[in-house]
């Protein structure tokens, strides 16, 4: 089978130099003068994030105060990077809570399972993106952090409202 | 005694209007080349503020603006930065004139100013001070002889680096300033022509006298803005540095104050190359259509305005200089050197031929530069002017037929497009056996 060669449309009248460069100047200092400008000047002006953006992690609580987690280990279970730590305890009444909930927010790939796997929607990605630190202890978050974030927590998507209407 | 009677003896020993002389030039001079200096240095740290100003608004973004009100203190940050960097020293670089590259590209690029008359006179009690650092006979040759000083400078980064990118930029560097020279040099011939003098400052007031020669010369205003261009380094003719070729050309291997100096020499060359077409085609510190002001008896206003005059001037060729930076793309190597010796240097020397003629022939008629048509138009300014109108429409049409630069893709005439057009619509049979 030969191979079909492409031949493209080449100029073929050659245009003048002077002209062109006319023009561009002309385009260029039309930018020059034009106010509206396309950065954002981000610590003050700021993207509106998706009601489904899934950032850092946020622990919900109960009107105690305390985190709903009922230690199931369900998020561990299904966590495709592995970043969540459950160890689980039990108090006097039989209610399981969780001795130590850390989550590696460095290994995290925010894929949002830990929050649709949870049954007492305890877990949630949060619509929250600025969390840099001076060190990578800094990114595991303890129980007592993840309950402490108050940024609006993200959208599940619903199969009944695909588009979040 | 009172101040007014000591001025008074003051003014009976020096005459405010006679070039000032003896002690006092001294003093003046070296308070010229401190404030020249000065001003110099602090115009080239805000161009480079200008110039990422000027792209990022020509690219729809904002700019610096963080460093101080709209990020004015932007070049102290960068000069502080620079400072504060380490200074590598390449182990295989030769290192006296890897440290001396960086000097001899800076000071003549530095000293090239002094020759150029900023103002009208200021005349103090001790007598007239010349508003040029110093006003030389020979200015005009000064400046061509050490300008191309500058080019030692980038020639020998490139070489005592060592380093195959750095050589290579110098290498065309210095091929590039050569060329562009020699026609930069023929376009200024035909100024010298109309002014019968190389001193910067008698080619100003025979500006003033006879009406400002961009227009009687235009198409050696538009060579000489051409080569200045690319003695310069700046696109569309920076290949010294090509990017995209030579990662950074001839200060590859420089870093921190003295990569610095190398950008100082570049921003303080376009100064001087702007300040150099605003005095030999824009009428230097003159004000457009304001005789009073622009002729003796001088007065400190008449310098003040002047210098105003002056630095808008000047400015309004740095503000080109950055416009077109951010327009054009880079020439290729072959272009470069077609253009600058195909084309520039056959017109311009064409051009001085018919220049001479015409000035002949006008002296011949017996019209003096300084006649005026009714009172207001210079009539040998216009006549020139109207030849040169003509000489540009029959360059621009005749050369600008793409020849002057064309696209590598440009060559194929209709004759090879039906070729391979033809060669591409027959399939050939497909190759049996092996």
């Amino acid at each position: 089978m030969a191979i079909e060669i492409k031949v493209l449309e080449r100029p073929i009248r050659q245009t003048s130099y002077v002209r062109a460069m006319l023009k561009g100047m002309a385009i260029t200092f039309k930018h020059l003068t034009n106010p509206h400008k396309v950065t954002w000047q981000y610590p003050e002006q700021k993207w509106d994030l998706s009601p489904r953006w899934r950032g850092t992690h946020r622990m919900l609580t109960d009107e105690n105060g305390k985190a709903k987690c009922v230690a199931c280990g369900l998020c561990p279970q299904i966590c495709p990077a592995n970043c969540i730590k459950l160890v689980p305890g039990e108090d006097e009444e039989g209610n399981r809570y969780p001795l130590v909930y850390e989550i590696d927010e460095f290994r995290c790939i925010f894929c949002g399972y830990c929050q649709e796997v949870c049954p007492e929607e305890a877990i949630h990605v949060g619509r929250h993106y600025e969390n840099s630190e001076y060190s990578r202890a800094g990114f595991v978050y303890d129980l007592e952090r993840l309950t402490a974030q108050t940024h609006p927590v993200c959208e599940m998507w619903d199969p009944a409202d695909p588009r979040g209407e | 005694m009172n101040m007014y009677a000591a001025l008074m003896l003051f003014q009976h020993a020096y005459d405010s209007q006679v070039p000032v002389h003896g002690a006092p030039w001294l003093w003046f001079s070296i308070i010229k080349i401190l404030v020249v200096f000065t001003v110099l240095m602090v115009t080239i740290a805000y161009l480079t503020l200008a110039e990422r100003k000027i792209s990022a608004w020509i690219q729809d973004r904002h700019g610096p603006n963080r460093v101080g009100p709209r990020g004015l203190f932007q070049p102290l940050a960068d000069g502080l930065k620079n400072i504060m960097k380490e200074e590598t020293y390449p182990s295989a670089a030769y290192s006296p004139l890897f440290i001396l590259a960086p000097v001899m590209s800076f000071i003549p690029a530095l000293i090239t100013f002094a020759v150029i008359p900023f103002a009208a006179p200021l005349p103090t009690p001790w007598g007239l001070v010349d508003m040029s650092i110093a006003d030389l006979p020979v200015g005009f040759l000064y400046i061509l002889a050490v300008a191309s000083l500058g080019v030692y400078g980038i020639v020998l980064a490139g070489w005592s680096s060592n380093n195959k990118y750095a050589l290579l930029g110098g290498l065309r560097s210095s091929a590039q300033m050569v060329s562009y020279e020699v026609s930069m040099g023929l376009a200024v011939v035909s100024v010298l022509l109309l002014s019968g003098n190389v001193s910067l400052s008698s080619i100003v007031s025979s500006q003033v006298a006879t009406g400002w020669y961009f227009f009687p010369l235009l198409i050696g205003f538009f060579l000489f803005l051409v080569a200045a261009f690319a003695e310069t380094n700046r696109l569309p003719f920076d290949l010294p540095e090509a990017e995209s070729e030579l990662i950074a050309g001839y200060h590859t291997e420089y870093s921190s104050m003295k990569f610095s100096m190398f950008f100082i020499a570049e921003y303080s060359n376009m100064t001087t190359a702007s300040a150099l077409l605003t005095t030999l085609f824009f009428g230097g510190w003159a004000v457009p259509f304001w005789t009073t002001v622009n002729t003796a008896p001088w007065h400190w206003w008449k310098t003040v305005i002047t210098l105003v005059c002056f630095m808008l001037k000047t400015g309004f060729f740095l503000f080109l200089y950055m416009w077109i930076r951010w327009t054009l793309p880079r020439f290729r190597y072959d272009q470069l050197m077609s253009v600058g010796w195909k084309v520039m240097l056959p017109i311009a020397l064409g051009y001085l031929v018919v220049m001479a003629g015409a000035v002949l022939a006008l002296d011949a008629a017996g019209i003096a530069p300084t006649a005026r048509l009714g009172g207001f138009v210079p009539t040998y300014w216009a006549l020139l002017g109207v030849l040169n109108i003509v000489l540009a429409v029959l360059v621009f049409v005749v050369l600008d037929r793409g020849r002057l630069v064309s696209p590598a893709s440009a060559r194929v005439g209709p004759v090879e497009l039906a070729e391979l057009r033809a060669m591409a619509l027959r399939r050939p049979a497909p190759v049996q056996g092996d």
